[in-house]
């Protein structure tokens, strides 16, 4: 999740673009990515080239590509959808790739960069998400087992706030920085005019640079990632939730996809001289008459909306008092005399 | 916390010269077992076998004379009560010949089961017993049905193997094609799944609905490199490396945009020109005889080989055309295998008869709804606890009218899932327990209960103080010079006397 619009945080659209190139490198299909980008860097008319998002300095490495699916883009990268993603209250209409479809056996991997503070992240610079909300949806989904084991992953500053309140088991927490202190930028590139990368996830890329499919890494060796001499600020992590030991937990079990698989030792033996069922479907039925646009659609509704009736509800005990103090106010300043000249 | 009686109706017939000596009380009576199966602190599930002895009638004596249990179990199958979750076991002589050597049980593909006789009644109820597991639901499957509430040192590992209770599931067929320029592959879909797919979903209709499509990816490879084997000069898949071949294919597969049920994959792989011929092995190195390997909650994957050309002037591409039984065979096995269908619980004295092209026995759908059942009251009981427990916590929350009528809904469907389940009624628990899962789940994923109006007090301070008391400050001093004018003003008439 990218929760930065404009130009001049493009490292934050660069960090999120290659965190989800390295997932998908190590297997994590489309169809199990939800990718949220709050601005539109690539094609923002004050690229110098456009169409490429890059992620080091002497552009090297072009993050953008042509099978990035991006799930939630620009106005509807909101808290309210991201919380609705994480805990499913979607309205109906929402197509596959933009839900959640996870069950009590995915590990979800959850990345978050942006601006943030002590306690909450910034959303579009119009809106936060507090950690306590965070917490709170992270607990309605472990109530409907919607992870198996969840990694929370965050690059803003004073980010380790973020993950204090988290009080449902099986989830671990990185964080670029403790309370208190800032995430740093990596390094500007003078040809983009921008930084491109945070400093804190541009060390956790080169990390898993290093990983594949197979490889047998844990979770230790992530935590080490970005010593302060590197990061300027200090990592944090959080595994007291978490059942397993991090020194079990492979780097792949969030990063990448390995699937348990079965040998299927016999097979079925079935009459071959069977005879086929007919086809069940009805055969086109040709519409008799043409379907009247008009009535499809209820338009003189629409259009001569009579105003809901609001029910009347006599004012509040708190206005009426507060308005009764001040009439009472206003007289007995002013004089009771006058109070016969209004009646 | 979850308490749920299972009542399985047995009737046990005892066939002439089969009747253990040692009878309690005379043909026919009841007698009823119960079995605790518990879970974890608040779950228990008791299940409860109410069994019927009888003797046969004359009808039935002359089916079980017949020659193989095959016979005696289709001629016995018009006798039977045939309701779902009913099991009918049939005793024989000890020393019957209808039963092969070394073979005491016979379960049939419908829902009965020839039974050898153990000489006393407490060995043959032992016996029942067993069988009676087998054919309905076992602790192991049970407690695999409450995955999520047995804590997890309990499970087993291949405990959440199974796919979840689900309303619907989307089957997709897939043939990867990785070298059209060698190969022109056709394969009848439509007629394999009309002929072969469909009678098993129809008998699987009750549990699930299910939609089937098919799809032909062409330049899809496997994203593993397989080993040539001088030996038996052929490719091979090692067993450690199938479970990296999955992903690269899935990213091209595709899904219904529309559709949020469970997606079960099978895919046909023909290797390239240059893999060919292309086998899988198992772990001790010996290549599988289906060529083909699943994975839980996922679905399967096939290779089917191809004859090389009859003559190296033979031109490219060749036309194949996928023998689809043979295919579908494995198909289903793999599909029966992702339900949990499996065998490897069986004792080795049971013989079971193959269920044919209706793909499983009845006696597997009852499983299926026994298990299916269970998860689905555990999952409205979680739901609706948890509902409960965030509108606790949560003042703030509205509940709309529609939602507060789902929920009452699940709370009285559940209900008659546990009362039907406890009158042995499997069908109708099953049903209502769907009701109360859709009804449940659209409770507590309704969109409106979304809370987003966190308020700490901080801020609630920070927000209402520079509003209220810029405003409260000349009131304040004017309700003192009230009050001081009212004391003077009383003191006033003593001091003017």
């Amino acid at each position: 999740v990218c929760t930065s619009r404009f130009w001049f945080n493009y490292r934050h659209v660069a960090n999120t673009l290659s965190v989800y190139r390295s997932v998908k490198r190590l297997g994590i299909p489309d169809s199990h990515i939800v990718l949220m980008l709050a601005d539109d860097m690539a094609c923002n008319p004050r690229n110098p080239k456009p169409a490429t998002v890059f992620s080091h300095k002497n552009m090297e490495l072009n993050v953008y590509g042509d099978d990035v699916e991006v799930d939630y883009r620009s106005y509807e990268v909101t808290v309210e959808n991201f919380l609705r993603v994480l805990t499913g209250r979607i309205p109906p209409s929402t197509p596959r790739s933009k839900r959640l479809l996870s069950d009590d056996r995915s590990n979800i991997l959850i990345y978050m960069t942006g601006h943030g503070g002590n306690g909450f992240l910034k959303f579009q610079d119009s809106e936060e998400i507090t950690n306590v909300e965070l917490a709170d949806a992270f607990e309605q989904m472990w109530q409907k087992r919607r992870y198996n084991e969840l990694l929370f992953i965050i690059d803003t500053c004073q980010g380790a706030s973020m993950y204090e309140r988290f009080y449902s088991p099986n989830i671990m927490a990185l964080a670029s920085s403790q309370v208190g202190e800032d995430s740093l930028s990596h390094q500007p590139d003078l040809g983009i005019g921008v930084h491109l990368m945070d400093r804190y996830t541009f060390y956790v890329l080169e990390f898993l640079e290093e990983i594949h499919p197979a490889s047998q890494t844990n979770m230790n060796d992530l935590f080490q990632v970005c010593p302060k001499s590197l990061c300027v600020s200090t990592p944090g992590h959080r595994t007291d939730l978490f059942q397993r030991d991090p020194q079990n937990v492979l780097i792949t079990d969030f990063f990448g996809s390995v699937r348990k698989v079965e040998i299927t030792a016999a097979a079925l033996s079935l009459d071959r001289d069977v005879v086929g069922l007919e086809s069940k479907f009805p055969e086109e039925e040709l519409a008799t008459e043409p379907l009247k646009y008009a009535e499809q659609l209820p338009v003189a509704q629409i259009i001569h909306q009579k105003p809901k009736q609001k029910d009347w509800h006599p004012p509040g005990g708190f206005i009426l008092g507060l308005w009764a103090l001040i009439i009472m106010v206003f007289f007995k300043t002013y004089g009771i005399k006058h109070m016969k000249h209004v009646f | 916390p979850v308490q749920v009686q299972l009542v399985v109706p047995m009737a046990v017939v005892f066939g002439p010269g089969s009747v253990p000596g040692d009878l309690p009380r005379p043909l026919p009576f009841r007698d009823v077992k119960e079995m605790e199966i518990s879970v974890n602190l608040r779950t228990s599930v008791t299940s409860r076998y109410e069994m019927r002895y009888r003797s046969t009638t004359a009808q039935e004596e002359a089916a079980l004379a017949a020659a193989t249990p095959r016979e005696a179990d289709a001629a016995l199958y018009p006798l039977q009560d045939t309701t779902l979750g009913s099991l009918t076991m049939y005793v024989v002589p000890e020393t019957s010949s209808l039963l092969p050597q070394g073979i005491d049980v016979y379960v049939g593909k419908h829902r009965s089961a020839l039974v050898r006789a153990g000489g006393s009644l407490a060995a043959l109820q032992a016996r029942l017993r067993e069988v009676a597991q087998v054919m309905s639901f076992t602790a192991s499957s049970i407690a695999a049905a409450l995955s999520e509430r047995v804590p997890d040192g309990q499970l087993s590992p291949d405990a959440r193997r199974n796919l979840k209770s689900s309303l619907g599931y989307e089957i997709t067929f897939s043939l990867l094609n990785p070298d059209p320029k060698s190969h022109t592959v056709d394969w009848d879909i439509e007629g394999a799944v009309n002929r072969f797919v469909k009678p098993v979903l129809d008998k699987l209709s009750l549990v699930a609905n299910f939609s089937v499509d098919s799809q032909i990816l062409y330049y899809a490879v496997l994203g593993v490199t397989p080993r040539y084997d001088k030996e038996s000069s052929s490719f091979l898949l090692s067993a450690h490396s199938l479970p990296h071949v999955i992903n690269p294919v899935e990213a091209r597969l595709g899904s219904s945009a529309a559709s949020l049920y469970p997606v079960l994959n099978f895919l046909l792989y023909v290797p390239e020109r240059s893999h060919s011929p292309l086998y899988i092995q198992d772990k001790d190195g010996a290549p599988v005889s289906t060529n083909a390997f699943h994975s839980p909650r996922w679905g399967g994957i096939m290779v089917y080989n191809v004859e090389g050309p009859a003559s190296p002037q033979a031109s490219l591409p060749l036309h194949v055309d996928v023998d689809m039984a043979r295919v579908m065979e494995v198909f289903l096995a793999q599909l029966r295998l992702l339900f949990g269908l499996s065998w490897e619980e069986v004792p080795p004295e049971f013989l079971l008869e193959s269920p044919g092209n209706e793909g499983l026995a009845d006696w597997e759908l009852d499983h299926l709804l026994w298990a299916h059942t269970v998860e689905n009251i555990a999952t409205v009981s979680t739901t609706l606890t948890s509902l409960a427990q965030l509108l606790d916590k949560i003042g703030n929350i509205v509940i709309k009218d529609d939602v507060a009528s789902e929920v009452y809904r699940a709370v009285a469907s559940v209900q008659s899932a546990v009362t039907e389940l406890s009158l042995g009624h499997l069908l109708a628990a099953f049903q209502a327990s769907k009701e109360a899962v859709t009804s449940s789940e659209r409770a507590f994923f309704d969109p409106s209960l979304l809370h987003l109006l966190y308020f700490p007090d901080d801020q609630k301070f920070a927000i209402y103080i520079p509003l209220f008391l810029p405003m409260a400050v000349p009131i304040l001093l004017s309700l003192a010079k009230i009050v001081r004018e009212t004391r003077l003003r009383k003191k006033e008439p003593t001091k003017m006397d």
